[in-house]
């Protein structure tokens, strides 16, 4: 539906648009951020749970010395497909995913700044996800590591790790075209008032995240095409016989890798930011402290890629600045936590489901990152690089701090996204599980590395010892497992209940996204709120009593905020549905298979795309009422 | 180009239309990938361990024509713009067409350029110099390519009269990236063909 009350017309474009909202196929031509932002949550878990079945495939095989479930080559397709699964298409869609549905109502925005953009991002998306595992019917996933490092990657004879360079050069364009429409949204479509230091601080996150990806994804972008047509087309770029470099490769992936990571944490560091103060009854402790470390960790973040060469021989003068650029960017970080810690001094903590999983994601990354800090000390890494340490370092981190925070913003947006509450017991459970499960896995991880266990290994012998620490990480695997399936029975559970809140305000919450019914109309707000402070909802519930310094509710009525009646909201113009987003994403794949097996089918690719991209031009972005 | 054909129809909050700002951050992204390109093709400047070597090859006047006929497409393209402005869509179309005229001789050029190279013995395999030289020039040339697919688009949409308003905006945002892919091609012409190459051993 083009506008609220449209009617349909016919349109002068070639086919006729679909104007459905609701039902099955509306899902292929929406381009409600709402929508967008819950097919990326569901489409990311599911690879979440595809990436942890590769993962408890590996703790089987390392469970006990010599293992065979899988042999070396299972194996190495295995690890490599869960890293690329878990980064790729788990915690930056997921990441999207909360980006996608909550930006747009924290700043008081009818939609995205492009709507059909933000179609086309999740479609490339998902089918570049697509695209990737289905080379494992095609002669093998890719086996050479996330990083790919050259020349390993560009000489394997088995195809996987041409399906690794198009598949993130699919998903890497899906990225991109999400991290300009997002980054143009937080920029250009704030409500009045709402200035930049009135956002709240996961709206800051997600700005400085966009900005990471326009500038770190077209690095990878090169690198990727530089190792496809060296797969593909017999050229030199890391080929050391012509004089190629393979360490090329590695500055190109991890000048990109490392603003990535901070891609992956800084989304839930915004979460974090959002939980903890609601459930702490104060406002978040410095906010311009926590947005200033913000984007430093930002700027920084750009500045540190070599700590993953440290053993690759950049000499000791690189490996010094690198060394100091890294614990540099730790201090940052630790402002962060301090400010999270001042946040909870002192105040009223309700230890709900979303608080125990914010305050478990804090106290798990200070670990992560407190063992991050022991490789920015270039000989103390050398010891560690390319053991089961760097494993446990970065499952700490983005485990840790970033699997936790989702799994809290889960709990805590679930009665704004459905009008329907998790429930508390269960999710207790399941936090309690996670957090035992994980630090077990985890946690010996760290003495197999200083034991010396090399990471990548697909098995160890006996006479190295370190069978009792691998099958207490392999026992929390499973309970990892166990506390994913019990959340999963708590949110089939919830859509047992009838739809709506008995309080549409659930939290008491602070901002904005709760001033809307629950689940949000197409259009958001039926008036977009005039934005007077940080934390506005908070202040028009609350006034501070001026003889005791204590907060009182505001006078009866100042919430109020679904009073337009049944006609508000009409006349709103929302962007109308379209399947080109789809047909332009459609292309891809397609191109993708044309470069490995026929010039017949790339151009095929290349005419979806064109198809996709023309019917979109030509098509007004809000269908015209008749 | 996603939305360049949505006019900037509600207030924004910096007063800027967004697909001007999105065009913007997309261009920056576009610097570091021809960023990171020309830093390949510079890093392995050089370094080939046999020919043809580029001074052997390369033909500077033809090529210092053909980055002639890119530079002027910028002014055609300024031109089309400006007719826009004027509310003269006949001689915007003009202009476009021209500007589109102008990118396909560039493509053209090149391309007659790849094929006498490829028989002079130099391919995308055959040294460091093809692998770069093929990859860098060939990724400008594919956006010279789609530039010229939205030229082509805008003229023909402005022919059936679907373009938003008096059709300005969306020139302005084609333009803008017209003009960064000519602002390109100068560096890329610079460090490959102006920029003499040491021949490995320092000869």
């Amino acid at each position: 539906m083009a506008t609220i009350g449209a009617t349909r017309r016919t349109e002068p474009g070639a086919v006729r648009r679909p104007m459905a909202t609701t039902g099955f196929w509306s899902w292929f031509t929406t381009v409600d951020h709402k929508k967008i932002g819950i097919m990326y949550g569901v489409t990311a878990i599911a690879f979440f749970l595809i990436g942890g079945i590769e993962a408890l495939l590996i703790r089987l095989q390392l469970a006990q010395p010599d293992g065979t479930v899988l042999n070396a080559n299972q194996y190495d397709q295995i690890f490599t497909m869960h890293g690329i699964t878990m980064i790729f298409l788990f915690v930056m869609p997921m990441a999207a995913a909360f980006f996608n549905y909550l930006i747009p109502l924290m700043i008081g925005a009818r939609d995205v700044a492009f709507p059909r953009l933000n179609a086309f991002s999740y479609w490339a998306f998902v089918l570049g996800g697509l695209f990737l595992y289905s080379s494992f019917f095609l002669g093998g996933a890719p086996n050479g590591g996330w990083f790919g490092y050259a020349p390993n990657s560009t000489t394997d004879p088995q195809i996987g790790m041409s399906f690794y360079a198009l598949g993130l050069l699919i998903t890497g364009i899906a990225s991109t075209a999400g991290a300009v429409n997002l980054g143009v949204t937080v920029i250009n479509m704030r409500a009045p008032g709402m200035s930049l230091f009135r956002t709240p601080v996961f709206v800051w996150m997600g700005l400085v995240v966009q900005f990471l990806l326009v500038f770190a994804l077209p690095i990878i972008t090169v690198g990727l095409f530089q190792l496809l047509f060296d797969r593909r087309w017999g050229t030199n770029f890391f080929n050391v016989d012509a004089g190629g470099d393979p360490i090329l490769w590695q500055h190109m992936f991890w000048l990109f890798g490392h603003p990535e990571v901070y891609v992956l944490i800084l989304p839930a560091f915004g979460i974090i930011s959002e939980i903890l103060p609601v459930f702490s009854r104060k406002p978040l402790f410095g906010y311009q402290f926590v947005v200033f470390s913000g984007i430093a960790i930002g700027f920084i973040g750009f500045g540190v890629w070599a700590h993953h060469m440290f053993a690759a021989g950049l000499g000791p003068v690189a490996n010094t600045a690198f060394g100091v650029s890294t614990a540099i960017i730790a201090v940052p970080t630790g402002v962060k936590i301090f400010n999270w810690m001042g946040t909870m001094y002192k105040g009223d903590i309700h230890f709900t489901v979303p608080m125990l999983h914010a305050i478990g994601a804090v106290m798990m990354f200070v670990v992560g990152g407190l063992s991050g800090v022991t490789h920015a000390i270039v000989p103390s890494d050398y010891q560690q690089t390319d053991t089961y340490y760097v494993v446990a370092h970065f499952h700490y981190v983005i485990f840790g701090g970033g699997v936790f925070a989702f799994f809290g913003g889960l709990y805590y947006w679930w009665p704004k996204i459905f009008a329907r509450r998790l429930g508390e017991g269960v999710g207790k459970l399941q936090f309690w599980l996670m957090a035992i499960g994980f630090n077990l896995t985890f946690g010996p991880q760290h003495i197999l590395g200083l034991d010396g266990m090399i990471r990548r290994t697909f098995t160890y012998p006996e006479s190295l010892g370190l069978g009792f620490w691998n099958l207490v990480s392999t026992v929390g695997a499973f309970l990892i497992a166990l506390s994913v399936l019990i959340f999963l029975v708590n949110a089939i559970r919830s859509f047992r209940q009838p739809k709506g809140l008995a309080n549409e305000d659930p939290w008491d919450a602070r901002t904005i996204e709760w001033m809307t019914a629950s689940p949000p109309p197409a259009h958001n707000f039926d008036e977009i709120p005039q934005v007077h402070a940080l934390d506005e909802f908070w202040h028009r519930k609350y006034v501070e009593d001026e003889r005791t310094g204590r907060l009182v509710p505001a006078q009866a009525g100042a919430a109020d905020h679904t009073d337009e009646g049944p006609g508000a909201g009409h006349a709103i113009h929302l962007p109308s549905p379209s399947f080109w987003p789809l047909v332009a994403a459609a292309g891809l794949p397609i191109l993708g298979y044309g470069v490995l097996y026929s010039w017949w089918v790339l151009g095929a690719g290349a005419l979806v795309l064109l198809v996709g991209v023309f019917g979109w031009a030509i098509e007004p972005s809000v269908a015209e009422e008749g | 180009m996603a939305d360049v054909a949505a006019p900037a129809e509600h207030e924004t909050t910096t007063g800027l239309p967004s697909t001007k700002l999105a065009m913007w951050l997309f261009l920056s992204s576009e610097c570091l990938l021809f960023g990171a390109l020309i830093s390949t093709y510079v890093l392995y400047r050089g370094r080939s361990e046999v020919g043809p070597y580029p001074d052997e090859i390369f033909d500077i006047p033809y090529t210092s024509v053909s980055s002639f006929v890119l530079l002027a497409s910028s002014l055609t393209m300024v031109l089309a713009l400006s007719s826009a402005q004027r509310g003269d869509p006949g001689r915007m179309r003009l202009w476009l067409l021209a500007t589109a005229m102008l990118g396909l001789t560039f493509v053209g050029g090149q391309v007659y350029e790849f094929t006498l190279f490829h028989e002079e013995g130099l391919t995308l395999s055959t040294n460091l110099f093809g692998t770069t030289f093929f990859v860098l020039t060939g990724f400008h040339g594919v956006h010279v390519t789609v530039g010229v697919l939205m030229l082509l688009g805008l003229v023909s949409m402005s022919w059936v009269d679907r373009l938003p308003g008096d059709g300005s905006f969306p020139v302005e945002m084609v333009g803008l990236y017209w003009h960064f892919v000519d602002i390109v091609w100068i560096v890329i012409f610079t460090v490959i063909y102006l920029i003499p190459t040491p021949r490995p051993g320092g000869a």
